[in-house]
């Protein structure tokens, strides 16, 4: 689903690579955490699999296409196949919960009943019955997350990009957020998810990619959060 | 859906930015006011030089009954005395200097008065017998016109020749100037509106930067994230236009029709519906304007 042949992203000439020679595949409906320190290379990972930054060397390939040969009029479609949920929810402040989830729908051209129907179902999924109406500023961290995550995943796409989803978010709320990846990623949806909260890594039992300095140091199929190599918990 | 959700963010945009918005109406509406009175000069111009430029070389005006020059005060001209002057016009002695020369009756001067003054009282007020019968002569060279004045001058049966070409250039002259520094203003003011026209761009831009920031992530087009940005502009710049097409029209009637015309009852002016044709043109400009100006900001500020 998607694949990393010896990508190596450089933003400055002068300092050292944000990726360096990464070599990666994650198959479809696979769930993986991607950990490592800030700097390592997990947000510039994200922004290749979205084109926002392209790959100084190697390859990036999405669904089988290479990025690098998208044109700029076709970006668009390939971010439709492709939900992102950030650390800061990023929910617009005066739009309700539903406005909130339509709004990914209505700007790619949704008709209205089409966006009646499934907002609710979304909302369900993600644990948000009946606060269609709400304000994000009436709701809570976690319950703004799932927001963010209602509206990631409302246009379904194949794979779900969370960059540190939990990093705002206390210890049992994160484990709710969690049931809700791993609901979708059990629907068939890719999840990567960049984080480098210990616990959840650790009870989840997922693959997990560890990066350092730029490079994959580490790829364990059912892997934990390891401190010792390096790697600092912050 | 997607042409109602468009119009919606339009509406929040517009809104949101309303200050920004109102000053390039009327930044827009004030150069599009200047580039408008440039263009009714030119019509005003043309509008006079259409009729006399080409025909008015010299002409030899014959007397009339009652005329008050002494040079008739033998009376209206004589068959004879026309067909000597006529003559004298086609002779070899001026044929190095006459290209052609037309006679006007008094009923076809009349008529051509009539053209002329269409948008003046006066039409109303004059007869054939009042206007005199000529002969319109273009010259070979027209800085050649004092060899016909003196020739012709003193005939028996002239009441005089004129030459209006001096008087008329001196108008057109007077008019390109006022023209000009009419386009000069317009020229500053759409500068200005085009500035303030990407400043306005980029606020918003700025202002609804989480949107389009969720626009792109989502998978929106870039016509769908920049529209709203492009037609923010282009409305406000149109609404500009037609204020300044509604100020136009207001003023060439209130100018032309309603003083103009009737204090200077002896020159040809445009009429206020001549200025409706600048309407579609002035709109077309603005909108031009404010989407190439748009365009441009959004390439810098919208990333897509």
């Amino acid at each position: 689903m998607i694949r990393f042949d010896s990508v190596t992203k450089t933003y400055d000439q002068k300092s050292r690579p944000a990726l360096d020679g990464v070599s990666l595949d994650i198959d479809r409906g696979e769930f993986v955490f991607l950990v490592g320190a800030s700097g390592s290379g997990k947000s510039t990972f994200i922004r290749l699999v979205l084109k926002e930054d392209r790959a100084s060397r190697g390859a990036v390939y999405v669904a089988g296409q290479n990025v690098a040969n998208i044109p700029s009029w076709r970006v668009p479609r390939l971010r439709r196949g492709i939900g992102v949920v950030f650390q800061d929810f990023r929910l617009l402040p005066n739009k309700t919960v539903f406005s909130n989830v339509a709004f990914a729908m209505q700007v790619i051209g949704r008709s209205r009943a089409v966006i009646r129907e499934t907002v609710p179902d979304v909302l369900a999924t993600v644990g948000l019955e009946g606060k269609n109406n709400r304000m994000p500023h009436e709701l809570s961290g976690g319950e703004q997350q799932r927001v963010a995550i209602a509206r990631a995943i409302v246009n379904r796409p194949g794979i779900l990009l969370a960059d540190e989803p939990t990093g705002n978010l206390d210890p049992t709320t994160s484990m709710g957020i969690m049931k809700v990846l791993d609901r979708i990623n059990q629907n068939g949806t890719t999840v990567v998810m960049a984080t480098h909260d210990d616990d959840i890594v650790n009870t989840m039992r997922k693959r997990v990619v560890e990066l350092h300095h730029g490079s994959v140091v580490r790829d364990d199929a059912q892997g934990i959060y390891i401190g010792e190599t390096g790697v600092v918990v912050e | 859906m997607r042409l109602a959700f468009i119009l919606s963010e339009i509406g929040s945009g517009i809104r949101r930015n309303l200050s920004m918005v109102t000053s390039v109406i009327l930044v827009t509406f004030i150069s599009l006011t200047f580039v408008g009175a440039a263009g009714l000069f030119q019509l005003q111009i043309g509008q006079m030089k259409g009729y006399w430029y080409d025909r008015v070389q010299v002409t030899v005006y014959l007397c009339v009954d009652n005329s008050s020059e002494t040079s008739c005060a033998a009376g209206p001209v004589t068959e004879d005395q026309r067909a000597a002057i006529e003559g004298k016009l086609e002779s070899e002695q001026f044929a190095p200097y006459v290209d052609t020369v037309s006679y006007e009756s008094q009923e076809e001067a009349l008529g051509h008065f009539r053209d002329q003054f269409a948008n003046s009282p006066i039409v109303d007020s004059v007869t054939a017998d009042q206007l005199p019968e000529s002969f319109r002569v273009s010259l070979v060279d027209a800085e050649k016109y004092e060899v016909i004045d003196e020739a012709f001058s003193s005939e028996p049966g002239v009441e005089a020749v004129s030459d209006q070409r001096d008087f008329l250039e001196a108008i057109f002259r007077y008019m390109n100037w006022a023209s000009v520094v009419a386009l000069v203003i317009a020229g500053i003011m759409t500068f200005c509106a085009i500035l303030l026209i990407a400043t306005t761009i980029r606020l918003s831009a700025f202002s609804r930067r989480r949107e389009t920031g969720i626009m792109r992530l989502v998978g929106a087009s870039k016509a769908v994230i920049q529209l709203p940005f492009v037609l923010e502009g282009v409305i406000a710049a149109v609404i500009g236009a037609v204020l300044a097409s509604a100020t136009l029209y207001g003023a060439s009637r209130f100018v032309i029709d309603g003083w103009l015309v009737n204090t200077f009852p002896q020159t040809a002016f445009i009429s206020s519906q001549q200025v409706l044709i600048l309407v579609p043109a002035l709109i077309l400009l603005g909108a031009i304007l404010a989407g190439l100006s748009s365009l441009l900001t959004l390439r810098r500020y919208v990333k897509v």
